[in-house]
């Protein structure tokens, strides 16, 4: 076989001439790369970043809602409330299931978030502090990811793609309890409808700023767009999701902090006032609300874990050990039987 | 009873209930395994105490809407009004801890529930099933902490041993009309003994010899006599919605 080496690789690797050219024309095609496929190792690094963060967000947000669930103010909120953050640990699994296909394990991965040199949705260092921000979570928070993740589903990785699609769905339902949350809320006493409104003042910006700094200054965007495992601009998103969310807030009978909102009828879309980058780069570099606590818990949940999966480990070890015993015992026995015979 | 103003008098009536301590049993329970969320030791058992908390979450739903109003009789009565066990209130400590518990309690109603269905108990059929299913899950915790390493094989000793004293009120009879008022007891006993014993065999775990309840002559959960942590629990599962009275979520 004839090849030719192309590019740096950083695993030295050869790239057969014909490898590319399957991935390029697979990637002009719209067809899916599969783990077996010859891939760019740059691609590979791509994925594995973006679907750890994926992972890494999904297990972190389940403590701004797993906050709430002792406190849920009723049995079928607080049941509704179990299966979302449950789901959001399924979503973790899948996804680090899938990066798993790239060569990478689970294991890795959480070393490098629990070590902080991988990243989580920044979203996540934002503290709930009433019962109204597990609906507005849902409804914006999981509203946003949705918009982002939708598109995830025609992604040009086979096993992340098809990921998506469970998780979209699931979160679709999670997007819908989070507006049902709100709608009894908003339509709930004076109280319970002040609180509402509290929750979406303090999470439509930080929703906003889930879809990335703006198309000129997204690092990674050009070429995740050309790789096809990105299918739309940040900015681009971002315009979808207030166009969605504005007469969602209507039906709500709430209101988005944002006096710049109005209808451009050139555009045909909402025009919406100028977001606070400062914000975001500040929380982005650990000077969130939460970001200490997050990561803390994090760390410490698998640090108090480690004597339970060492004991699974020891245990299956032993086990095993005393199967391979019994089998080649059993085996023993057989010969024995059938010479003696 | 104390601790029950505010019921309205279909909730209120239910207090008697013989369902009543059991639907609580998988309230409070249900409740501490919540608490885990987000700190278990592998994503895989965050996705299994959720599992095993809406399950028992679903059957005191079951069982509240046959009683009363179910956000009334888990959020307006008072700590001595609940009748669950206090094996079930029990913090969750460490993972150990929190497996034993399991183990003590899910045998026990596994062996209830198959009881109750035999019985005629509408909602018990449904239940044996899903109590087969945790009780199996916290066998096999069971099986590997104590038989793990020498740490995980000392913490799960502990917890058997500091959890013991609340296994004996699980047998004490629940008096009351219908298939509750019909249970045996004693064969209950029996086959839960049976079962943990042999459980803890294969586990290497030594089955304590410690007395299986306390000695205090005014009785335990079902009587509405309660640990020091559940009133603590209470507080936090009840603020909020004691705190808008009258409000819908």
């Amino acid at each position: 076989m004839t090849s030719v080496l192309l590019g740096e690789g950083t695993q030295g690797s050869a790239e057969p001439v014909e490898s590319v050219a399957a991935f390029d024309s697979a990637i002009a095609a719209d067809e899916r790369i599969e783990p077996r496929d010859w891939m760019p190792d740059d691609y590979r690094r791509t994925l594995v970043r973006q679907m750890a963060q994926h992972a890494h967000s999904e297990i972190i947000g389940m403590q701004p809602e797993a906050n709430w669930i002792t406190r849920a103010p009723s049995l079928r909120r607080k049941a509704i409330l179990m299966a979302k953050v449950q789901d959001e640990a399924g979503h973790g699994l899948y996804l680090y299931s899938a990066a798993e296909t790239l060569g990478t394990s689970r294991e890795e991965l959480l070393d490098k978030l629990h070590s902080g040199r991988q990243k989580y949705s920044s979203i996540f260092n934002y503290p709930t502090l009433t019962w109204a921000d597990v609906g507005a979570i849902g409804w914006l928070v999981d509203g946003a990811a949705i918009t982002n993740q939708v598109p995830l589903c025609r992604c040009s990785y086979g096993p992340y793609a098809r990921a998506m699609i469970r998780i979209c769905k699931e979160e679709s339902f999670h997007q819908r309890q989070g507006f049902e949350l709100l709608l009894a809320l908003s339509r709930g006493t004076e109280a319970q409808h002040a609180m509402a409104q509290d929750s979406v003042d303090r999470w439509w910006w930080p929703s906003l700023m889930m879809f990335g700094p703006p198309d000129d200054e997204s690092s990674h965007s050009a070429r995740s767009m050309e790789w096809k495992i990105k299918r739309h601009s940040n900015d681009e998103l971002r315009q979808r999701f207030v166009d969605i969310c504005v007469p969602q807030a209507e039906a709500l009978g709430l209101t988005l902090p944002d006096p710049g909102l109005r209808w451009n009828e050139s555009r045909g879309h909402w025009d919406f006032g100028p977001i606070d980058w400062e914000e975001f780069k500040q929380v982005l570099q650990g000077n969130g609300p939460c970001n200490e606590e997050r990561i803390t818990r994090r760390r410490q949940a698998h640090e108090d874990g480690a004597w339970v999966r060492d004991a699974a480990a020891a245990y299956a070890a032993k086990h095993a050990a005393r199967g391979r015993g019994k089998v080649q015992e059993r085996t023993e026995t057989a010969v024995d039987t059938a010479v003696s015979a | 009873m104390t601790g029950s103003e505010g019921l309205s008098a279909r909730s209120a009536a239910a207090l008697s209930d013989p369902l009543l301590p059991l639907a609580d049993d998988s309230l409070v329970l249900s409740h501490r395994l919540g608490e885990w969320a987000g700190h278990a030791p592998v994503l895989e058992e965050e996705l299994a105490l959720a599992n095993i908390a809406l399950d028992l979450l679903g059957q005191a739903r079951a069982l509240y809407a046959e009683l009363g109003e179910e956000d009334e009789l888990a959020f307006l009565r008072e700590e001595r009004a609940f009748r669950n066990c206090q094996l079930a209130e029990q913090p969750g400590g460490d993972f150990a801890h929190t497996m034993v518990r399991q183990l003590y309690f899910s045998a026990w109603q596994e062996l209830l529930y198959a009881q109750l269905a035999e019985l005629g108990q509408p909602l018990a059929a449904k239940a044996v099933k899903e109590s087969e299913y945790h009780r199996d899950h916290a066998e096999h915790w069971t099986l590997r902490l104590g038989d793990g390493t020498e740490e995980s094989h000392a913490r799960a000793q502990r917890a058997a041993d500091s959890l013991w004293r609340f296994t004996g009120e699980l047998f004490e009879p629940i008096a009351g009309p219908g298939p509750v008022g019909e249970v045996d007891w004693d064969a209950l006993r029996t086959g839960w003994t049976e079962r943990i014993t042999r459980t803890f065999e294969r586990a290497t775990l030594t089955v304590p010899e410690s007395p299986q309840e306390g000695a205090w002559k005014a009785g335990a959960g079902r009587q509405g006599i309660h640990t020091e942590p559940f009133g603590r629990m209470l507080a936090e599962m009840q603020h909020l919605h004691r705190s808008h009275p009258g409000a819908s979520w």
